[in-house]
């Protein structure tokens, strides 16, 4: 029989030995509990605390440096909602917010692939829609381990198909993102997911409890034992040895029931019948009434026995510790409820009162008339633990940076032309087609642009042509050699791949992916990037509107490559005057703006070389914004745009000519330097020759190097007349590559049949 | 002729979407006695003669590599005719 | 001119459809899966999407829906319906149209713009384009391989039913390249790949879509 600890006992059984080690907790941590609460936690209680202050929900090890974004940041009107939040709403201007956010799903999707990637997109997307926007797009970056490892072809088939088989039923297009290769991914692999909606300013939802007398409602899907594997500690000693069925681990998203509970909430919102809401997502209840409660006065009663279960056989602790996913809780007011059932009844979604705000400070929780909860739900929510933990540079950095890069540049014309199409054939720059016709990027009928071009671009207005442009990007084998330079270059590559689409950038969110807190060498990399970030959103004056940290992704002691996503927001006043990446007529002239400066550190040829060491370019952010500020002015003047990154000079054009079969001809000196440098803050553009002098002026203006190097034409990649690559040949060795490596996964095939 | 029949269901913890949604139109159409259903998948293995008790061991072992995902499912292997 | 849009829970492309149907010239009046009103429409449109999450086979258990039961009745006697992706699916399990949509060749969900022959330009969905016209237009479907027996495929070619057809490589695996087919009587089609989306060269590979969607209003129009 199940016995229930209830907060009699426990202030009557001090000496009870709990299990808290086994949850995650120090013991320090376990001490302060008890001196918040005056007595030893109940098993409820203790449930709550070890999930809500542990390092994926607390931020313990990160918060003392991410301070700095709030404190570094510009006052920027255009921020309406900040950090803190689900995720930060930004004004784009015309009465319309928008908000965005990336997060992680990395260990789950190693573990279960297919699962993992799809309620990723599940989690993200429901932060979305708690802030009472429609969400309208999403995008993936993805970091595996070599393309040719076989766990590869476990791991990258199932999170593709995972996320495609989620997000496309949620009619959400899928508009953009990376797949990046390194040994040090395997094992971690990195599963990130960006959500975007859009709402009016009057529709901004907060997370908060508020007004005594209000309703808890939890609606959705049915509780289940999702994710609470590590919960079972306590399963295990109320039930004794028999146990109850063992916990899975792994959450099975079902996207029907979330695309259902999106149009059921956004009825509901229209209507204006919830006073607060929350995303059911990590720590599930735990989570989601510990935090509305403390942004609201504190107090709240819930009945927990109220909750709709899957599956009968859940004690108290796991419904609080339950994750779920597709549920949702809201507050509504007493007058409202009715609406708020019969909206819910319409679209079959389950919906249940399970509770009330309070007077008071306490959040209660009672299980048949027992309470087994009485927290100030603060303490659970927000003042967990903080960790200032050692911070120490590796003893390998001054080493890997003094290192010299040495490779072998392609001298003549045959081993040039092998050297480019073996670069447009490396897995981090082939074409990725096979993955992203896996996503719908249709859908809403506002994609203007979608991978791969340099940002994804949707149209937010049919009559004034408004429209926002997200691009997410990283470059961590930059971080890996300088993690203060390589945030830095990341958030300038993110700002530029906005501009060339002719967007300006707006905003920046980021998901930061690093090893494990404890390794003060990693929390070197960790502290460098954010101060690294902070620093150049200062200089670059934007905003950033939340984030999210993924921590111990390491396989023993191998830490992932630092990699801090950033992805950056940007407006466009006329979606009709994009500009897209690829060369779209013959005869156009062929530009490259930025430095003519020689940079093989962490460049695509020096790792198909096996050398990643070096130092690694600073950022000139002054640059980058001028460089902006070109693209920008210019915007008229541009055929096409596309940024100069990972693969160089070799690797844009290409995809250039490629994207719709317009070839061009070029004239380099040093070739091979001028093809496989990866120099920062370049871009490639082509203008009608009619406005040479247009462009060279605006240049002039900005004091941004503009340089012609060919013109648009033909069937091939002609350089200097001398090397000369068809079409076919490049696109054979450019579109080969993934179908080759994944096509005929039968893992693959199983798992998502 | 003989056949290996195997059956793979999801775990019984686990979420299973289809069967729900199944479920729900059944009670739709008026099969109002149903209270759930689970879905799952049945392979039929086709060999030339009763497999050896070794044949279907190797059998057992498609199903836990290839058949089944033992994160989320169980299976079971029988012999039939 | 009213042309409905069914949503059923799950469908996704009914907005799109909706924006089309407004785009062509044409009002366009949401029906509601659960009941069983058409709203005085004259001719009907069953979006893409997941309906009710696709999960027995692909549009089953949208064929018993309210909304069907009165969109089959009036389908046997001549009410224009078109269905799109899912909405084919649903045809096909509601019966109004032969055959069924099975798993894609190569086994996943395939995204791309597709180019189609328009086959038969006599139905009062594509009456506006010209005779084996060639189109563009979005295809996104992890179910999309037409099937049928012989004997079916037989009577599709012979009585000239095939709408359109995929040109180039097969995507999907589909009998005869068929992307799309009618019903005896031509008024019901049913279309693998997405006109809705291809009603502006901004949002679409071009705009070529738009055209089954005045079609349908020209066509009710001269009636």
């Amino acid at each position: 029989m199940m016995k229930l600890d209830t907060v009699e006992i426990a202030t009557n059984s001090p000496e009870q030995k709990q299990p808290y080690n086994e949850l995650g907790l120090k013991d320090d941590e376990y001490a302060r509990i008890k001196e918040i609460l005056g007595r030893r936690p109940t098993s409820s209680e203790l449930a709550m605390y070890s999930v809500m202050w542990s390092e994926h929900c607390s931020y313990k090890s990160s918060k003392i440096h991410l301070k700095q974004f709030g404190e570094k940041a510009v006052k920027s009107d255009a921020l309406l909602v900040g950090i803190g939040e689900n995720a930060g709403v930004v004004d784009i201007g015309q009465g319309y917010a928008v908000t965005f956010k990336i997060e992680s799903h990395n260990h789950p999707s190693f573990i279960e692939p297919y699962q993992g990637a799809a309620t990723g997109v599940g989690g993200i997307v429901r932060d979305i829609l708690t802030m009472g926007a429609r969400p309208i797009a999403v995008m993936d970056p993805l970091r595996f381990g070599l393309a040719d490892a076989p766990d590869t072809r476990r791991v990258l088939p199932g999170v593709v198909a995972g996320i495609g088989g989620y997000g496309n039923c949620l009619g959400l297009p899928n508009i953009g993102g990376e797949i990046v290769f390194d040994e040090t991914y395997a094992g971690n692999p990195l599963v990130n997911a960006l959500c975007v909606g859009v709402m009016k300013h009057s529709d901004i939802k907060l997370a908060k409890a508020a007004g005594a007398g209000n309703l808890v409602v939890l609606y959705g899907a049915k509780t289940g034992g999702d994710g609470i594997g590590g919960v079972s500690v306590l399963a295990s000693e109320t039930f004794g040895s028999a146990g109850p069925a063992k916990r899975p681990s792994v959450q099975v998203g079902d996207p029907f029931a979330e695309k259902v509970l999106i149009e059921c909430s956004l009825e509901i919102f229209a209507e204006d019948l919830v006073v607060g809401i929350q995303d059911l997502g990590g720590a599930g209840l735990s989570c989601a009434t510990s935090e509305l409660a403390s942004a609201g006065t504190g107090g709240m009663q819930v009945y927990l026995e109220r909750v709709p279960l899957r599956d009968d056989s859940l004690t108290p602790e796991e419904i609080l510790m339950s994750e779920s996913q597709e549920r949702m809780c809201a507050i509504v007011e007493p007058t409202k409820i009715n609406r708020f059932l019969a909206i819910c009844k319409k679209w079959d979604v389950s919906a249940t009162v399970i509770g009330e705000v309070t007077d008071g400070d306490r959040l209660r929780i009672t299980w048949n008339n027992e309470l087994i909860v009485e927290v100030p739900p603060r303490t659970v929510a927000h003042e967990g633990p903080v960790y200032n933990r050692p911070i120490q540079k590796p003893d390998y950095q001054d080493r890997i940076v003094s290192e010299k890069v040495s490779v072998p540049l392609p001298t003549d014309l045959d081993e040039i032309r092998s050297a480019i199409l073996k670069l447009i054939s490396s897995p981090n720059i082939a074409d990725k087609s096979w993955v992203t016709s896996q996503y719908d990027k249709y859908v809403q009928g506002n994609t203007v642009l979608a991978q791969p071009e340099d940002s994804g671009l949707l149209r937010i207005d049919e009559v004034t042509h408004l429209g926002v442009a997200v691009s997410t990007d990283a470059n961590a084998r930059w971080s890996y050699l300088d993690p203060y330079e390589g945030a830095k270059l990341a958030l300038a590559e993110s700002c530029r791949n906005i501009a060339t689409t002719g967007a300006k950038p707006l905003a920046v969110t980021n998901c930061l992916n690093f090893g494990s807190p404890e390794d003060a060498g990693v929390m070197w990399q960790f502290s460098e990037t954010v101060r690294g970030l902070a620093d150049a959103c200062l200089e670059l004056g934007l905003p950033i509107t939340g984030g999210n940290v993924s921590f111990y992704n390491q396989t023993g002691a191998v830490a992932i490559l630092p990699t801090p996503i950033i992805g950056v927001l940007g407006v466009i006043q006329d979606v009709r005057a994009r500009t897209p990446m690829g060369f779209t007529k013959a005869g156009m002239d062929i530009y490259l703006l930025g430095r003519e400066e020689f940079t093989l550190t962490g460049s695509e040829w020096a790792y198909l070389h096996n050398q990643r060491g070096g130092a690694a370019p600073r950022a000139d952010l002054n640059h980058e914004a001028r460089l902006v500020e070109v693209l920008l002015a210019g915007q008229e003047l541009f055929n096409s745009a596309h940024d100069l990154s990972m693969g160089g000079l070799a690797a844009s054009i290409v995809e250039a000519i490629l994207k719709n079969g317009v070839g061009a001809s070029i004239e380099l000196s040093s070739t091979s330097e001028a093809l496989f440098s990866e120099t920062p803050g370049r871009v490639l553009v082509a203008i009608d020759p009619k406005n040479a002098d247009a462009l060279a002026k605006l240049s002039n203006s900005k004091t941004i190097n503009c340089k012609k190097i060919g013109v648009t034409g033909g069937s091939e990649l002609n350089i200097n007349n001398a090397i000369k690559i068809s079409i076919a040949d490049l696109s054979k060795s450019h579109t080969e590559v993934f179908p080759k490596l994944f096509g005929n996964s039968e893992r693959a095939n199983r798992i998502s049949a | 002729m003989a056949k290996i029949i195997v059956e793979v269901m999801l775990k019984d913890e686990i979420l299973d979407p289809q069967g729900q949604a199944v479920s729900a139109a059944m009670v739709r159409l008026g099969f109002n006695f149903v209270t759930g259903v689970r879905q799952g998948k049945r392979f039929e293995i086709s060999t030339a003669s009763t497999p050896t008790s070794d044949q279907v061991k190797e059998i057992e072992k498609a199903a836990e590599t290839l058949l089944a995902n033992t994160v989320i499912e169980n299976f079971t292997v029988r012999v039939e005719g | 001119m009213k042309i409905g849009v069914v949503t059923f829970p799950g469908s996704l492309d009914d907005r799109d459809a909706a924006r089309a149907i407004e785009r062509a010239g044409g009002q366009a009046v949401s029906l509601w899966h659960n009941s069983d009103d058409l709203k005085e429409v004259s001719a009907v449109v069953l979006p893409g999407g997941f309906s009710y999450g696709d999960y027995l086979r692909c549009g089953a258990i949208a064929s018993f829906a309210p909304i069907m039961q009165s969109i089959v009745i009036a389908a046997n006697h001549g009410f224009p319906v078109l269905g799109i992706c899912n909405g084919f699916q649903i045809l096909c399990e509601s019966h109004l149209l032969p055959g069924a949509l099975t798993r894609n060749h190569e086994l996943h969900f395939l995204c791309r713009d597709q180019k189609l022959r328009i086959e038969n330009n006599n139905s009062v969905w594509t009456s506006g384009f010209k005779s084996n016209q060639e189109i563009l237009i979005p295809l996104k479907n992890g179910e999309g391989s037409y099937q049928c027996d012989d004997a079916v495929l037989a009577t599709l070619e012979g009585e000239n039913r095939v709408i359109a057809r995929y040109i180039g490589e097969d995507p999907n695996g589909s009998r005869n390249l068929i992307a799309g087919i009618s019903n005896e009587r031509g008024n019901v089609v049913g279309l693998m790949p997405h006109p809705e989306h291809a009603i502006e060269s901004l949002t679409g590979p071009s705009d070529d879509g738009l055209t089954f969607f005045t079609s349908i209003l020209h066509s009710l129009v001269g009636r």
